[in-house]
């Protein structure tokens, strides 16, 4: 029966697959895995538990750096990040409340200021709404199918995290401007792509594009493709399969790629300023609007929507932090 | 139901996983596909279930064309070697998963679907694991959970991969004696696939053994052991001495001298001398048909084990001989085979 109740654990060991996850698995099957293996193989007495600890703590010994050392790289580290993450963030919201309450508040009513977040959580839902479909078919292609060139989707995928985000605008511009490769098309059409929502959308999903891909590639290569042949052969269609097997087994991976995905979207500025043409109240999104309030003077308004910027990024590293929490545990439901 | 596949090919790439593989499997069979790894028997099994298909041939459930139809609408049970149990599912949910997805007009009503569950955690004497999740099991539970799955949808056919291939030694013996009082329970046409002779003579009724992608041999676990039909059954089933001799003139050679052994019709050549390593026995010296001095002696169970190095061929050989044998290192022995089988190399 030990045996048995040993086996479990030892198999942890065995579906080591990749990157960050594999990684805390790694840590957890140094944390009990040893004594298990050791069970399985002949169970072991409990006084060996305390020469195991002792010959741990001598390993442990020589990796110590001294105290002042140890004291002075966590100095650095706190300094470093106070300085240049925690104050930037602090001034954010001093710089936006500086003038009060009252003035903040009116900051963000303002009909501009309201446009530009109306736009914003318009052209987020747009993306990240398309890149969750592209980027589950995208990451299902490469993890569940063998086929050529799949190297070369691949480093597809990365290249808009690759190119700067101006080239991504650019591109856009080349491609629907009035010169544009599509651009006489369009016009004759009478669709408006460029200077419009179209035009910011599609190059914040360009942008976009790799954080789903990204997040569920390595988690579906790791689960591989046993769990949906065996749903099939039990009866599953198609649909069912996907919804019912697939879905769940991928969905924390999912939520954290879309997260990534959202925080990107809100925030991206370069590509959405070379295709946005600036028109006041209609195509600025609240990072093009920081910008604008800024030159123009208007530090108590550009910074009241510049702390919904930063708040959104905390509310993206929480979930975040949590959402991890939930990969690392995604064997106990 | 029987199963019978005809002419069956497969190619990886160049690889021919599949090369020619004709198979009859009569109903409520328990069947072993024995092979090493990469002999096609997995390819086969898969096949078979329908999660794989042939390049050529034919594949048909009581006679009626199976590669037409899909892997959902062939009724099979499949059991998979690392189980694939739905990991964000109760235990109760994962047998219960292929009578959920059955479509509306079939699917039976939430109260049968929880009797048949209960019926078959039962069946595999887990029922007190219903509300479990895979990752809280062993290797031993999950497999039986896995089986539990599969036979829910009351499949025609029981197919399984390599079914106690991650299981350690003890659980496994375990298992194999449970899987044949299940199948005399059930009566189901099953094959499983397994590189573990043991395992493939313990369990099944009947063996089939591939190598490289073909069928080498088939027949019942005592037909397999003792009247291997070539020299890859004789050596990959049962404990062999396999020697390099010659034959001439109706003469066994070795290192130029002549053997008291027959050359079992075989024409001249250079061939492969095949004996169990119990089939030796220990002759004084002089005596017997090979000569030899012993280098090692150990004991186990109720047989030692002796290394002999052989005198004209130069090639140490191991042997078992009986525990009251006296034999100690050094001694100069004769040996002669009871069975022997002498195959063209």
């Amino acid at each position: 029966m030990s045996m048995e109740t040993s086996l479990p654990r030892t198999e942890l060991t065995s579906p080591v697959g990749r990157g960050r996850i594999a990684s805390s698995d790694a840590i957890r099957v140094r944390g009990d895995g040893g004594p298990a293996i050791d069970g399985s193989s002949s169970p072991q007495p409990s006084p060996d538990t305390g020469g195991n600890r002792a010959e741990r703590a001598a390993i442990k010994n020589p990796r110590s750096e001294p105290h002042f050392v140890r004291i002075a790289i966590i100095t650095i580290a706190i300094a470093f990040l106070s300085i240049f993450v925690v104050l930037p963030l602090i001034l954010v919201f001093a710089q936006a409340f500086s003038k009060g309450i009252n003035a903040y508040f009116a900051a963000l009513s303002d009909p501009e200021a309201l446009s530009a977040i109306r736009l914003t959580l318009l052209v987020a839902a747009i993306s990240v709404s398309l890149n969750l479909v592209f980027g589950v078919i995208a990451a299902w292609a490469i993890a569940k199918f063998e086929f050529a060139g799949k190297t070369v989707l691949i480093s597809l995928i990365d290249l808009p995290f690759s190119v700067s985000p101006v080239i991504s605008g650019l591109v856009f511009v080349l491609l629907f401007g009035a010169q544009g490769f599509f651009g006489a098309f369009l016009a004759s059409h009478g669709v408006q792509v460029l200077f419009a929502v179209p035009g910011i959308a599609l190059a914040t999903l360009f942008v976009t594009f790799p954080f789903v891909a990204r997040a569920l590639i390595p988690l579906m290569q790791e689960q591989g493709t046993q769990e949906e042949e065996a749903a099939i052969s039990l009866g599953a269609s198609g649909l069912q399969t996907f919804f019912r097997v697939t879905l769940p087994n991928i969905k924390w991976g999912l939520l954290y790629g879309v997260l990534l995905c959202n925080a990107r979207a809100m925030g991206e500025f370069g590509a959405v300023s070379v295709v946005s043409g600036h028109v006041r109240g209609l195509t600025n999104t609240m990072p093009l609007l920081v910008e604008i309030l800024y030159n123009e003077y208007q530090f108590v308004a550009s910074f009241a929507v510049a702390s919904l910027l930063a708040m959104l990024a905390l509310i993206t590293l929480i979930a975040k932090t949590l959402l991890e929490r939930r990969l690392d545990e995604r064997d106990v439901p | 139901m029987t199963i019978e596949v005809r002419q069956l090919r497969k190619n990886f790439g160049s690889f021919a996983a599949l090369d020619g593989v004709d198979l009859k499997v009569a109903d409520g069979e328990l069947l072993a596909l024995l092979g090493p790894s990469g002999s096609g028997k997995t390819t086969l099994l898969r096949i078979i279930a329908g999660l794989d298909w042939p390049d050529t041939g034919e594949v048909t459930f009581d006679g009626e064309n199976a590669l037409s139809r899909g892997a959902g609408e062939r009724h099979v049970g499949f059991v998979f070697q690392h189980y694939a149990l739905f990991r964000h599912m109760s235990v109760f949910e994962n047998v219960a998963f292929g009578l959920r997805v059955q479509p509306r007009r079939v699917r039976k009503s939430d109260a049968a679907i929880r009797a048949r569950v209960k019926e078959l955690l039962d069946l595999v004497q887990l029922d007190w694991l219903a509300d479990r999740y895979p990752s809280q099991l062993s290797g031993g539970q999950r497999q039986r959970i896995a089986l539990a799955r599969a036979l829910a949808i009351e499949p025609r056919i029981l197919l399984l991969d390599e079914p106690f291939g991650a299981l350690d030694a003890k659980v496994r013996k375990e298992l194999r004696q449970w899987l044949r009082s299940l199948h005399e329970q059930i009566r189901m046409t099953s094959i499983f696939v397994t590189h573990d002779q043991e395992e493939a003579l313990e369990v099944a009724n009947r063996v089939v053994v591939m190598d490289k992608g073909k069928i080498e041999q088939m027949g019942t676990p005592n037909d397999v052991y003792d009247n291997p039909a070539s020299a890859f059954v004789h050596g990959f089933i049962g404990e062999s001495i396999e020697l390099a001799v010659d034959v001439a003139d109706g003469e066994v050679r070795i290192g130029g001298e002549a053997l008291p052994l027959a050359a079992q019709g075989h024409a001249s050549g250079p061939s492969k001398l095949f004996v169990r390593r119990h089939d030796m026995q220990v002759a004084p010296a002089g005596a017997g048909a090979l000569q030899g001095a012993v280098t090692r002696v150990r004991s186990f169970g109720p047989v030692q084990r002796a290394e002999v190095l052989l005198a004209r061929a130069k090639v140490a050989i191991e042997i078992d001989a009986p525990r009251d044998q006296d034999l100690r290192p050094g001694d100069q022995v004769g040996l002669s085979p009871r069975r022997y089988r002498i195959f063209a190399a």
